[in-house]
């Protein structure tokens, strides 16, 4: 690397306001949080205050929306991890006549706008006189989401030694528990990446909702809603809480997955 | 497993089958169909020609259309000269960081992407420190401004869409044997060359992946475009939305919709055959 020493710190130095870039929304919307806005719309900064971290839930309407956003993500998540991980284990598991359709329309929704999913979702809706309302955003939901799951799972499951399950078999182990004791275990770091992406994505959706939601409004729906009326500030309370709650979850995550992972190894090198 | 060898082993041939049942199902009722849907209330204007949808859509939103591709064009491009740089400080230079910056580059994943671009309305505003701080340099005329601006909304594009590029070439770069490239070094000898020819080629896979991830939303996406921007920066997206919902043309926002997906996958396939790989899952 002689000689390009300098080149490299540039290129570090870059990289550093690149994430900085990333960062900064983030910073506003945290720092707004306490803001005392002169007037409803909480977009000039004027005083610090605390006042919305006192009675973030002042706003009826705004916690009706992260309920209900709340439960079509715990729904649709569910739902969608189900069938993605099915879909997943089928890919990985077993070479079968038709994989590499299932593949294909897993990677279409992905390369599809979101405007059209939701366009064409409503197209469908209006053709079948379908109430909009928690079904149609919960089934738009788990559309987009198996696609997601399926691929997470399947990224992880790549490789994986199929034959611990037939190992297990041979010796004795019932199909039950050989699922419950080795496959289940070994997919199950993916599965909560997975879970946690589709409750993620599903909790941030406004293109394709605004196509489904008829006129329910989830937290998404609810902060577009307020460009026009009013926009205050316990939408950044939330917006923060949510923030510090996934980084909570996923911190958690990732101590759990090394310590299982130091589990397994060592279990491995230490029968 | 009970039963007669012939009877597990069909139970084996259709056990794929049955796993993918529910899922598959799913993405063709509530992806494939209404897709069909789609195309039939496109070509459903009552009493004129079935392409009258597509002829208004082309003949009006012509400009719109130019104008998505464009933008989104730019921010994918804006996006890759700013991802890159970073997902290989991140792979080859982070050390024990690694996980940390990744962490950080998915952390505008968590913060809900309509008050993210709220946030820069507010750092765009009239007065706000954006354009205080480009007055103080110089580079913005007194009472210029930076919202409803064409650069704000690229600017927006680029932002919402640069973890998808990001990730994508990060995954790329990891991949690589880091041997190749110290072997590179010994005969190529310049950091530059050794990137040149090995890194860079071996790291074409995540850059058509991220562009894709970029392109395909970017040119669809009305967010930015509606918050950031004014009329003059319309995107197709805004037309779709407000033809599907205010205005309830139905067969002209289907023509429109179909229409943006047709030019996409055209786009995409020979994107495809220039770039050719399908590691995109």
């Amino acid at each position: 690397m002689r000689g390009g020493r300098l080149g490299v710190r540039i290129l570090d130095g870059y990289a550093m306001l690149v994430l900085g870039y990333l960062f900064l929304p983030i910073l506003v919307i945290i720092l707004y949080s306490f803001n005392k806005p002169a007037g409803k719309f909480n977009f000039v900064w004027k005083s610090f205050s605390l006042d919305a971290w006192a009675d973030p839930f002042r706003y009826p309407a705004l916690v009706d929306a992260m309920v209900l956003s709340l439960r079509v993500a715990a729904l649709s998540t569910l739902v969608a991890i189900i069938f993605g991980a099915l879909i997943a284990l089928a890919l990985c598991r077993y070479n079968f006549r038709g994989s590499g359709p299932v593949s294909l329309l897993l990677v279409l929704p992905l390369t599809t706008p979101e405007v059209v999913l939701g366009s064409s979702l409503l197209a469908l809706f209006l053709d079948f006189n379908a109430r909009s309302g928690f079904g149609t955003i919960v089934i738009a939901h788990i559309m987009f989401s198996v696609s997601y799951v399926a691929l997470t799972v399947r990224a992880r499951l790549r490789g994986f030694d199929w034959t611990l399950e037939e190992a297990a078999m041979d010796l004795g182990a019932a199909p039950f528990r050989v699922f419950r004791t080795v496959t289940l275990p070994l997919i199950a770091p993916g599965i909560a990446a997975a879970a946690m992406l589709a409750f993620a994505l599903s909790l941030d959706d406004f293109v394709i909702t605004l196509f489904t939601a008829g006129s329910k409004l989830t937290y998404p729906l609810y902060v577009y809603g307020a460009r026009r009326a009013a926009f205050p500030p316990q939408i950044n309370v939330l917006a923060t809480a949510i923030l510090m709650t996934s980084l909570l979850v996923l911190g958690a995550t990732v101590v759990w997955q090394q310590r299982t992972l130091r589990q397994r190894t060592g279990g491995l090198l230490h029968p | 497993m009970a039963g007669t060898g012939a009877a597990s082993a069909r139970q084996y041939r259709l056990a794929p089958y049955l796993l993918i049942a529910p899922g598959i199902l799913w993405l063709l009722v509530f992806f494939v169909v209404p897709l069909v849907a789609l195309a039939q209330t496109s070509v459903a204007s009552s009493g004129e020609p079935w392409w009258d949808g597509y002829v208004r859509a082309l003949g009006t939103y012509g400009t719109h259309f130019l104008r998505s591709f464009r933008y989104a064009l730019i921010a994918t491009v804006l996006s890759l000269l700013l991802g890159y740089p970073l997902a290989y400080v991140i792979a080859f230079r982070a050390g024990r960081l690694k996980n940390l910056l990744l962490g950080l580059v998915i952390l505008p994943f968590f913060t809900t992407f309509l008050v993210r671009t709220f946030a820069w309305k507010t750092i765009l505003s009239d007065g706000g420190p954006a354009v205080w701080l480009l007055q103080q340099v110089h580079l913005l005329s007194e009472g210029g401004r930076l919202l409803d601006t064409t650069l704000a909304v690229i600017g927006g594009l680029t932002y919402n869409f640069l973890p998808f590029m990001i990730l994508p070439i990060y995954v790329s770069l990891e991949k690589i044997d880091r041997r190749l490239v110290e072997a590179a070094q010994d005969l190529y000898s310049t950091p530059l060359g050794a990137f040149r020819r090995v890194v860079m080629p071996l790291s074409l896979p995540g850059v058509f992946a991220g562009s894709l991830l970029t392109f395909i939303p970017a040119s669809g996406d009305f967010i930015n475009a509606e918050l950031l921007g004014s009329p003059n920066q319309q995107m197709i997206g805004t037309v779709i939305q407000n033809q599907f919902l205010e205005v309830r043309d139905y067969p002209l926002a289907a023509a429109l919709s179909f229409v943006l997906m047709a030019i996409i996958t055209v786009g995409v396939m020979a994107y495809t055959k220039v770039l050719g790989t399908e590691d995109l899952g």
